[in-house]
């Protein structure tokens, strides 16, 4: 697929130097590495037929790192709520489905936490039905499944979700075509350049070979960082499978040393 | 320690699920300095539709300049009651709206001012990645030696600035064309 090449290309067009930050100034408007290249998927992918009247055909304008995109929307526990992390106890009865424990952390592209940062997520009922005026598909919705969920990551990153195993579901991008099982999540991170809004993906989930969304993303690597792993040390016996999913947002640039560095490696 | 950054994939026709608790369309309590605006618009895709399930957010200074965020440090007034964020999803008309204040000024690269400006970001089915864009303001002087205006093809900034209604002082219009004619600038940041 040329995918990859035109992320390749896209890569290569970024720019070679930026403005080293002021010694003596720490931190200062030291900003967001760009994502890696191969991770992020080109605007324009026809094989997901809603880009193809979505996506800008115009060249993205390079937007120098300012005060501007280095400070982004902080959110406290004010807006969090007891069982906004646990979409299974928000009705008067359990949902119908698998309960799983979805946890992990929010890491940075430098390996640090990415502590007390929002996370959102939504997601399809065990059926694969959102309740949703939009959703049509012949599948039961409901009544004590909502399928939206919040929290804050903790101190060291980590955050923890009790839900239900999403159903897979069918849309009309293609024939016969079919959501792999997915959750979505939205983070916000420290800044305006480190917002991301992804999916989860489960393992060994036979319709990710078959979804444009999943292979929009150029490289397989990249691809198999949105695929959560089971894992037993986060499951309850005779409660709740656990998986783990761990999310990446960008990280800041080093020393204006690193960056040189970088930039000369990539030029390689 | 060096990881890949996750992928971005799209929000999807269901994000109003997720989405909704956190809509932020009136940015102004009571007791926030500065002259309240509107600021509203439509989004079309490159047929010229109205695209009814966009998520438009916006994050910007108070009306003194001073982000409500630790890393800016400067020495000017801080309003509790002004956080800067907002979100807004289109309607069916494909129409986001916010009333907020008009930021003051922020520095830029190099130790200049940058013009007034609301930062935003755009998701939508059919986006993988969410779009990025800025609205300025219209008749400000600042406009014209702004850094980040100026690195705009000279045809194309006008896309960035928000109209006036000239009966409606208080009321500005930015509408975001996603694809062809009068496209919108979308940054890469
Ligand atoms: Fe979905």
């Amino acid at each position: 697929m040329s995918t990859l090449k035109q992320a390749q290309k896209r890569a290569a067009k970024a720019p070679a130097a930026r403005p080293a930050p002021s010694a003596g100034k720490p931190n200062t408007l030291m900003s967001y590495r760009p994502p890696d290249r191969g991770t992020q998927p080109d605007l324009l992918f026809p094989p997901y037929a809603s880009t193809v009247k979505r996506a800008p055909s115009q060249a993205l304008v390079r937007l120098p790192s300012t005060l501007s995109e280095v400070t982004g929307p902080l959110f406290g526990y004010d807006r969090i709520h007891a069982n906004d992390y646990d979409l299974t106890a928000q009705h008067n009865g359990d949902p119908i489905g698998e309960r799983i424990i979805v946890s992990g952390r929010v890491l940075d592209a430098n390996g640090r936490p990415v502590p007390h940062t929002l996370v959102e997520i939504w997601q399809a009922n065990a059926a694969g039905r959102y309740p949703h005026p939009r959703d049509q598909h012949d599948a039961p919705t409901d009544p004590n499944f909502t399928g939206c969920g919040r929290t804050l990551t903790d101190s060291e990153g980590r955050y923890r979700f009790v839900t239900i195993r999403p159903g897979e579901y069918p849309w009309r991008n293609h024939y016969n075509a079919w959501r792999p099982a997915h959750i979505h999540f939205s983070l916000f991170g420290p800044a305006f350049q480190t917002r991301l809004v992804t999916q989860m993906y489960f393992p060994g989930d036979p319709l990710l070979e078959y979804d444009p969304m999943y292979l929009s993303i150029p490289t397989e690597r990249a691809r198999k960082r949105l695929i959560s792993t089971f894992d037993w040390e986060t499951t309850i016996p005779e409660m709740a499978l656990g998986y783990r999913f761990d999310v990446v947002l960008r990280g800041r640039e080093e020393t204006p040393m690193e960056n040189d560095m970088r930039h000369l490696l990539k030029g390689l | 320690m060096s990881l890949e950054t996750s992928a971005s994939q799209t929000v999807g026709p269901y994000l109003h699920i997720g989405l909704t608790w956190l809509v932020t369309e009136n940015l102004v309590a009571p007791g926030v300095d500065g002259q309240p605006i509107t600021i509203s618009g439509v989004v079309t895709d490159g047929d010229g539709a109205v695209v009814p399930d966009a998520l438009v957010e916006i994050w910007q200074a108070n009306t003194h300049g001073r982000y409500a965020h630790p890393e800016d440090t400067r020495d000017l007034p801080l309003e509790a009651a002004f956080k800067g964020f907002g979100r807004s999803p289109t309607d069916k008309d494909g129409r986001f709206r916010f009333t907020t204040v008009k930021p003051g000024r922020v520095p830029g690269p190099d130790g200049t001012l940058q013009a007034p400006h609301i930062n935003v970001t755009i998701f939508m089915r059919g986006m993988l990645r969410h779009l990025v864009s800025r609205i300025y303001f219209p008749d400000d002087p600042a406009n014209a030696k702004d850094p980040v205006l100026s690195s705009v093809p000279a045809a194309r900034r006008g896309t960035l600035v928000a109209t006036r209604t000239p009966s409606k002082p208080h009321a500005l219009t930015w509408n975001v064309r996603l694809q062809g004619d009068g496209e919108t600038v979308f940054f890469d940041t």
